[in-house]
């Protein structure tokens, strides 16, 4: 800004600006007031549940303070030898106090995921522990189990002493960090979560391919219809969103299980043997199936409220000029619809990268993606911590993925109506 | 090589878009090679269906369109080599300017330096040259308008179709962009065929117009004749102002009739009337009606005005003559002190070949 629009004054000597934020001051204040509604349901469902759950992806408190004097002890172990007699006592009188509470379980469970074995050497010690006189414990202890002399079980409870651990990010890329310190991958064939994201990203992937190349003719359709039936289109499009998704869900089920109304058709036309019907459902085909419909909508909107604003008369002035129809299109039409297929495509991505009914009805064994995995730590094994950090993994991916995109297209170009 | 009458032929066209209704009736109509041919006409007149029709984006129901001899109904509009300007300029948004002017070459797969050289020349032409980098966005509407007419014309064709090009623009720049499109039209000799519903610009630009009313053409003529010499009552009243009286002849000999109406009697040029007893509509140009007439003329009347209008360089004065209260006048501001008051009685006089007696409407 220029010196000069500084000085500009008001009628009554106010500097101009000044004068102008008193009289905006009042629309920003009722402004401020007509959002703070939503900035408040944002922040208690949004922000507080993703810092919560990021919290408790990395928290790793529990053992730390099941073992207090323990930790304080080990602090001069080197962790190259057998720890020393104070680190043996400090631990004898911890787990004591554990047991005495009863809660030696968790830690029996939480050492157990760090060596294996670990849990029997520890219900031994419970049992013998009382009968443990004072001093020495190094030798009691070690008598109780021979493998209280193997230095790994001392380093795996070492391992446990930080407050805070990434291991959940790393188990949730099959990987974890050994006896030594460092980061390995699992064993071969107990890698299923990188099956589970390559999948995620594949179905996203296709399912977002499919709904665009279904999407797009419609969405052409409805923006060069005359109104009458283009209406009629538009409510046949928008149609899903008023059934329930778990009903749309259940009616694929029934279209598409083995003795269902497709393969029951296929056989009457002749295409499969009826003892040959093929398994649509329980696998990604079903996946598939069930995703590009109920994600269609979410493509054919943004890309019609495009298509809308496309004059015809562009695709006539390319022809006049002596374009073929199909180079018309790809160097006219087509470009003018990028900022929708952008915004289609990711929408439809997001969604995908996360959906969790559909595939976990039709999916199967073969079709289900992390967001079920998710759910299943959540609801079975009860790791919410893990559930946590895949989760905070998968939001990552997806911003990862917006921020691609804006690299790429650019968000400014995005239109959703 | 001489210019041919009928570069561009409509021949007994008939276009409907429902089965029901003709947009366009029988329409022929040649255009000569080189010829600036402006189809005028009302809203829904079949003007622009007969423009889209020649560009191949309508096909004739019955009839057909010649383009230098040979029938253009079966061939698409990218084969017919045919320019066009759209109303909304139809811009390609995403494209430079220089890669609007370019495409047409493009795809006629015309090499990189013969591209170069023709659009800079087309750009050159409507004084752009300086902005082949810019985006059709950041132009104005006269701009964008001159980049629609180079387009057009960037790859020779033998016509160039215009609908209604400047229809967006404000009064002084539509004005302006008559002459140049007129001035571009003249230095390269290229057939143009013009739609517009606005008469002025018609009249401005064009060799010839043809009038078109419920899908008919009503008058194709030059310019100065569809003024002075409308052939029925339609042009008279689209084109131009026009003082009408509804009568019936009373008489009718050498090369003149007597028209009765309801207060009166005129003597008229008999124009579409042949018999005593026809009814007619006269119709007579407000600027060959005169205050306090020198000359003699035939038509001497009196009448009250009623209205007086100040319009700078002419002053607009409505007349109740011979029951007709709509009379309009056109007087010249002058030195001269003419009586020109509200409610005085004055003489009107014209000469009977100026009240041209057409069909009743």
């Amino acid at each position: 800004m220029s010196s000069d629009t500084q000085k500009i004054l008001s009628t009554d000597g106010i500097p101009l600006e000044e004068s102008l934020k008193k009289a905006e001051k009042k629309n920003k204040i009722k402004a401020f007031l007509l959002v703070t509604p939503l900035l408040l349901f944002l922040i208690i469902t949004y922000i507080i549940p993703i810092a919560d759950m990021f919290s408790r992806s990395i928290d790793d408190k529990m053992v730390t303070n099941m073992l207090p004097k323990t930790y304080k002890a080990m602090e001069q172990w080197d962790g190259k030898e057998l720890p020393p007699e104070e680190v043996f006592e400090a631990f004898y009188l911890d787990y004591k106090i554990l047991v005495k509470n009863k809660t030696a379980g968790r830690l029996q469970t939480q050492l157990n995921y760090e060596k294996n074995g670990f849990k029997s050497v520890l219900k031994k010690l419970a049992r013998k522990q009382k009968k443990f006189e004072e001093g020495n414990y190094k030798e009691q202890i070690m008598k109780v189990h021979k493998r209280w002399r193997n230095v790994d079980y001392w380093r795996a409870i070492k391992r446990r002493a930080p407050a805070y651990t990434y291991s959940k990010y790393l188990k949730g890329v099959d990987m974890y960090s050994n006896e030594e310190g460092k980061i390995v991958q699992v064993s071969e064939d107990r890698r299923i979560h990188r099956i589970l994201w390559s999948r995620t990203l594949e179905v996203a992937f296709f399912v977002t391919l499919f709904c665009f190349l279904m999407a797009y003719p419609i969405a052409h359709l409805l923006a060069t219809l005359p109104m009458k039936y283009s209406n009629l289109l538009m409510i046949c499009v928008l149609l899903p969103f008023w059934t329930s998704l778990l009903v749309r869900t259940a009616s694929w089920m029934i279209l598409l299980q083995q003795q269902g109304l497709v393969n029951d058709f296929f056989v009457w036309i002749g295409l499969v043997g009826d003892d040959n019907r093929p398994e649509m459902m329980y696998n990604k085909t079903g996946t598939y199936v069930a995703m590009t419909q109920i994600l269609l909508p979410f493509m054919v909107l943004p890309l019609y409220s495009v298509m809308k604003t496309i004059s015809p008369s562009l695709m006539r002035a390319g022809k006049s000029l002596g374009a073929t129809p199909g180079v018309a299109f790809f160097k006219i039409y087509f470009p003018l619809t990028i900022p929708g297929i952008g915004a289609g495509c990711l929408l439809v991505f997001i969604l995908a990268i996360g959906y969790y009914i559909t595939p976990a009805l039709v999916g199967g064994a073969s079709g289900t993606l992390i967001s079920n995995q998710i759910a299943y730590h959540m609801k079975s094994t009860l790791d919410w911590s893990f559930a946590s950090a895949m989760g905070l993994m998968l939001l990552t991916g997806v911003l990862v993925i917006y921020w691609i995109y804006n690299k790429l297209v650019g968000v400014d170009n995005i239109k959703l109506g | 090589m001489s210019k041919k009458v009928d570069f561009v032929k409509f021949d007994k066209v008939d276009k409907s878009y429902d089965g029901k209704v003709l947009v366009v009736k029988d329409l022929n109509l040649d255009i000569e090679e080189g010829e600036f041919v402006t189809m005028l006409g009302p809203s829904g007149s079949g003007k622009t269906t007969c423009l889209m029709m020649l560009a191949g984006f309508e096909t004739p129901t019955n009839g057909e369109i010649y383009l230098d001899n040979n029938p253009i109904s079966n061939i698409p509009p990218h084969k017919r080599g045919i320019g066009m300007v759209f109303q909304n300029y139809a811009l390609f948004p995403h494209m430079t300017v220089f890669e609007n002017l370019a495409f047409p070459l493009r795809v006629r797969k015309i090499s990189k330096e013969d591209i170069e050289k023709k659009v800079d020349k087309a750009l050159s032409m409507v004084s752009l040259s300086e902005f082949g980098n810019r985006m059709p966005g950041q132009l104005s509407g006269g701009q964008q308008q001159r980049v629609a007419v180079a387009r057009a014309l960037v790859f020779d064709p033998s016509v160039v179709l215009m609908d209604e090009p400047l229809g967006a623009l404000d009064k002084n720049l539509r004005e302006s962009m008559q002459y140049e499109i007129k001035h571009i039209h003249e230095s390269i000799g290229v057939t143009v065929v013009y739609v517009t519903h606005d008469q002025g610009e018609a009249l401005t630009m064009s060799n010839r117009i043809a009038v078109f009313n419920d899908g008919k053409v009503q008058q194709l003529s030059s310019p100065d004749k569809l003024y002075e010499e409308p052939v029925n009552s339609f042009v008279a009243e689209f084109i131009g102002e026009n003082n009408t009286f509804v009568g019936e002849i009373s008489d009718i000999s050498n090369g003149s009739c007597k028209v009765k109406l309801d207060k009166g009697e005129i003597i008229a040029n008999p124009i579409s009337v042949k018999s005593v007893g026809e009814k007619t509509t006269v119709s007579i140009r407000p600027e060959r009606a005169l205050i306090n007439p020198k000359d003699k003329m035939d038509n001497n009347q009196k009448g009250k005005i009623e209205e007086v209008i100040y319009h700078g360089d002419h002053t607009r004065v409505r007349l109740n003559l011979l029951g007709n209260s709509e009379f309009i006048l056109k007087v010249p501001n002058s030195s001269q002190n003419l009586d020109i008051k509200l409610g005085n009685e004055i003489n009107i006089g014209w000469n009977s070949r100026d009240a041209r007696a057409l069909d009743p409407k």
